[in-house]
């Protein structure tokens, strides 16, 4: 299964953990990841909140280079996905569009490549009988929540994946790998997500919330795919625990890390230790590690 | 000899303030045949009709034109006027002047006036050709079909039958009543719903007009007004209904079991079940795909324990059928399936259920015996928070349209709520309320006055468990704030949507439905009950969302339509219908397919070709179906279909008078 790869900015950046854990595992499932040369910033929020034209312009150009690859996009970042298939939606949609937006990006779009998440290329690609094989028996007993976040699921005309309400692909993979995923509320709840640093009070309040939820579920970790949701639960963590006054001690993980425990890759490989919170000692006290 | 008199009105100022009607005059004295032209202030009054009869007898007059207004206007006023006097009402052709000439060029006069006379001038080349059409009948069979024994059905059967016909009514349950016995008080005077109910019910099973063929469906309607042939299929029940006295004893030892429809799956019942105490006819019907007996063909406990031997574990199904002049289309509706918004968690969360679900739970007869208990934990609730809209006014995820009555159940649901469980509180969440009817409003005063229901305008963004609790997440747009109610128990006003077949359904009958599912009315305004298939009317729910009051009146309405059809021997037929000239007709049939009245078959006819009798396939049209739309002339290779009155040789006329 190839894929023209395309990784996003912050995969190289504040999310390094998620790209190095994607590619310690995909050789693993079957995945070859073709990167996209001369890839772009996908634009992000930024760009949809200056200018339309500019917010599909900037994706468009890196599915011409897809397209030239003949190969379906994988994007692991939730945002980049998503704002990468809305530009396949909506140069799919309108042929004028499609003529407008190819000129600002410089190549012809003719949105013939698919646009995939990673999590649904592990889900409905590789599927859950590969992901059990691949994996070992270590995270038996292991309670993990599956956080969604926004952009993975919605808008469900534009991601046409899995529900935007009750999803459950990244549960399947908690279980095809081994683990419990918990049934809890708060799965699809924001994050808070740009708002980190222009009104790190809501973001505060909002982790809290989830990890409060994820807490009383019973979890022990929660997964997540997208770099802005873990940045946000992992790094705001503690604010949220002083704020509220509760401890959480969560550890989060993106679902390639987890994928990987349960493959038995060295933890090392999958950058675990990066993370603001901690997890090696619940790991090793679950016998993970 | 041709000799046409033309008539041309002023129309007060609407034509003659814009067209110069004396010129107009002037140039159809001149028109070819035209014998008489006289100009009138109001043709259309008295005196101007009396002018038109005077002119027919004095001038010798075999064929008239009247400029005027539009033939829908006027005319069949027209028509009457000259068959007054003798005169075949089909010699007669209108010249729209008017919506066709001063309204839409008031502007332009002099164009205006150019226009009319060239109006003028192809009304009488047309009429120039045309041939006397006479009306023929057919016969009504007096008898009513009432498809659907909800409310609207019955109410529809009783006034039938009660104005002297025989009424059929088919109901696809094993019971009449339909939604309204699931109900437990009606808005606006909350009477309990079966009580006002169930005597209808018992006069539907006891008049000696109605016969009742319940567990029926209609297989296939065939024929045309006054004559619909309609098959019905009686299904089987497997409890004869002649010997069955509704003793009960039956499914009181039935050991089968199996979720109650009527109570949408909140309770049991057996295999062997009534769907609810008052049944009519209150005759048991066996669920094969639970019963034992069909099942593994043990126990037959029924059949040993029935006094009478009721119990027909043989009986198939059995088609029959019966000739109808009219038929009554009243099968109502269903509620929107909720699941559709997740964020609601319904079907996740036992405790969230629908308005329908609610009036079983408060329903004395329920699977809770009239006391509204949680479904998880059958514990009393406190707070219970009514979602409006849900499936209705919303585009993206359910219907456009308003459902109409949920706003008045859900404030009726609120009071019932505050009247049977003392220190309860009712959180509505809203969009608007519409409470429109007589004593509406006054009723949802009364439930935020008086039982202290809280009206919160906002719609729900969540709803998660959380400690056994349903945390709703709402906002107050009023206050413009976030609102989170620890609620109890949910309930969502689900729109009324069409059954899901209700498209099969119309089908069958040959009626329209929207995009909706809803059946279409002829007219939205002004022919609320009849559809656009002669012989076809509709009452209730199956129309478009209502509540009983309206749907009672429209039932009532649909009888009395249904009823003038019945109280005719025969009806007549419009004479302006396809004529089929064999001798050109080859046979394709390529009309056949095109006919939307389905008025067209292949028949075979016999004929001379040199000194054999050669059979041979032509086109046959059925006079009484077909609607004279013209499409099968167009199909028609061999020009061998042509509309009386419409022929292609008045057309061509009309061309030629116009173009040439």
């Amino acid at each position: 299964m190839r894929y023209a790869y395309y990784p996003g900015c912050t995969l190289h950046s504040s999310a390094k953990e998620y790209r190095l854990s994607t590619e310690a595992i995909a050789e693993r499932l079957g995945i070859d990841l073709a990167e996209i040369p001369d890839w772009n910033c996908c634009g992000a929020s930024s760009a949809h909140a200056l200018n339309h034209d500019l917010s599909l312009a900037l994706p468009a150009r890196n599915l011409a280079l897809a397209e030239e690859m003949g190969l379906d996009v994988v994007a692991p970042c939730a945002a980049c996905f998503n704002r990468l298939a809305y530009a396949q939606h909506a140069v799919v949609t309108d042929k004028a569009t499609a003529a407008r937006i190819g000129q600002i990006a410089g190549r012809p779009v003719t949105g013939e490549s698919r646009v995939r998440s990673l999590l649904d290329v592990v889900v409905s690609d590789v599927g859950a009988e590969a992901l059990a094989e691949a994996a070992s028996n270590k995270l038996e007993g292991l309670k993990v929540a599956a956080y969604y976040g926004c952009l993975l699921v919605r808008p469900p005309k534009v991601v046409d994946f899995d529900d935007p309400e009750q999803p459950t692909s990244l549960d399947s993979v908690i279980e095809a790998v081994g683990a419990e995923a918990v049934d809890w509320s708060h799965k699809t709840e924001c994050c808070g997500a740009g708002l980190a640093v222009g009104r790190t009070d809501i973001v505060v309040k909002l982790v809290g919330e989830i990890l409060a939820a994820a807490k009383e579920a019973g979890a022990d970790l929660v997964i997540t795919a997208c770099p802005m949701c873990q940045a946000n639960l992992d790094t705001r963590q503690r604010a949220a625990e002083s704020a509220s006054s509760e401890t959480f001690n969560l550890p989060i993980l993106y679902f390639t890390q987890l994928i990987g425990l349960a493959m038995g890759v060295d933890p090392r490989r999958l950058s675990l230790q990066s993370h603001t919170v901690d997890g090696w000692d619940l790991l090793v006290s679950k016998k993970v590690i | 000899m041709k000799r046409i008199g033309v008539f041309l009105c002023w129309c007060g100022s609407n034509i003659g303030g814009v067209v110069d009607i004396p010129k107009v005059a002037e140039a159809a004295a001149k028109m070819p045949n035209v014998v008489y032209v006289e100009e009138n202030k109001y043709t259309c009054s008295e005196p101007g009709q009396e002018a038109i009869k005077k002119a027919i007898k004095e001038h010798n007059l075999n064929r008239v034109v009247v400029g005027a207004c539009s033939p829908r206007m006027h005319e069949t006023t027209f028509r009457r006027t000259v068959e007054s006097v003798g005169f075949n009402p089909y010699m007669l052709e209108i010249a729209n002047l008017r919506e066709h000439c001063s309204w839409v060029h008031a502007g332009n006069p002099e164009k205006a006036t150019v226009k009319a006379v060239d109006l003028v001038r192809t009304a009488v080349a047309k009429v120039g050709l045309n041939a006397p059409l006479h009306r023929s009948t057919i016969p009504v069979e007096k008898r009513a079909l009432v498809l659907g024994g909800g409310i609207a059905g019955i109410q529809a059967a009783l006034d039938l039958a009660d104005s002297g016909h025989d009424v059929v009514l088919v109901e696809k349950e094993p019971t009449i009543g339909g939604r309204m016995a699931q109900l437990d008080k009606t808005f606006p005077t909350l009477d309990c719903s079966a009580c006002i109910l169930t005597p209808k019910m018992v006069d539907l099973a006891q008049h000696p007009k109605i016969t009742l063929y319940s567990y029926s469906e209609v297989e296939k309607v065939d024929g045309y007004v006054g004559n619909f042939d309609v098959t019905i299929r009686r299904k089987g029940r497997s409890v004869n209904e002649d010997k069955c006295t509704g003793c009960g004893i039956c499914y009181s030892k039935c050991p089968g079991k199996a979720k109650n429809e009527f109570d949408l799956g909140l309770g049991d019942r057996k295999a062997i079940y009534v769907p609810f105490p008052q049944a009519v006819p209150n005759v048991p019907v066996i669920d094969r795909d639970v019963c034992l007996y069909y099942q593994k063909g043990i126990c037959k406990v029924c059949e040993k324990v029935c006094p009478t031997g009721s119990i027909e574990f043989d009986k198939e199904d059995e088609l029959i059928t019966e000739r109808f002049g009219a038929i009554v289309a009243a099968t109502g509706f269903q509620q929107f399936q909720s699941e559709a918004y997740g964020e609601y968690g319904y079907g996740k969360y036992k405790d969230v259920i629908t308005g329908l679900e609610f009036e079983r739970l408060v329903n004395a007869s329920g699977p809770t015996g009239g006391k509204i208990k949680r479904p998880s934990d059958g514990e009393i609730p406190k707070n219970v928070v009514f979602i409006k809209c849900v499936g209705s006014r919303d585009e993206a995820k359910g219907k456009a349209y308003c459902s109409k009555a949920c706003c008045m159940y859900t404030a009726k649901h609120a009071i019932l709520l505050d009247e049977k469980i003392p220190g309860s509180q009712a959180f509505v969440f809203y969009m608007d309320v519409r409470t429109a009817g007589k004593d509406y409003e006054e009723f949802y005063q009364r439930a935020t006055e008086q039982h202290g229901a809280q009206y919160i305008r906002g719609r729900v963004a969540r709803i998660y468990e959380k400690g056994g609790k349903l945390m709703v997440v709402g906002e107050d747009t009023l206050l413009g704030e976030k609102v989170i109610v620890e609620a109890d128990m949910v309930v969502l006003a689900a729109a009324m949507v069409a059954r899901p077949d209700a498209g099969n359904v119309a089908r069958t009958l040959g009626i329209s439905y929207n995009q909706d599912s809803f059946f279409t009315e002829a007219h939205a305004k002004l022919r609320p009950v009849e559809t656009n298939t002669a012989g076809i009317f509709l009452a209730g729910a199956c129309q478009g969302p209502k509540d009983i009051p309206e749907t009672v009146a429209q039932a009532s309405a649909a009888a009395a339509k249904a009823g003038i059809l019945l109280s005719r021997d025969e009806l007549e037929t419009d004479p302006m219908t396809i004529e089929v000239n064999t001798d050109l007709c080859s046979g394709c049939l390529w009309c056949k397919p095109i006919c939307p009245y389905g008025a067209i078959d292949a028949v075979e006819i016999e004929e001379r070709v040199g000194r054999e009798m050669r059979k041979r396939q032509v086109a046959q049209v059925n006079a009484s179906l077909c609607q004279g739309c013209g499409a099968c002339t167009v199909a028609c290779r061999d020009g061998a279909m042509n509309l009386k009155g419409y022929t292609n040789e008045q057309i061509l006329a009309e061309v030629e008078a116009l173009c040439l």
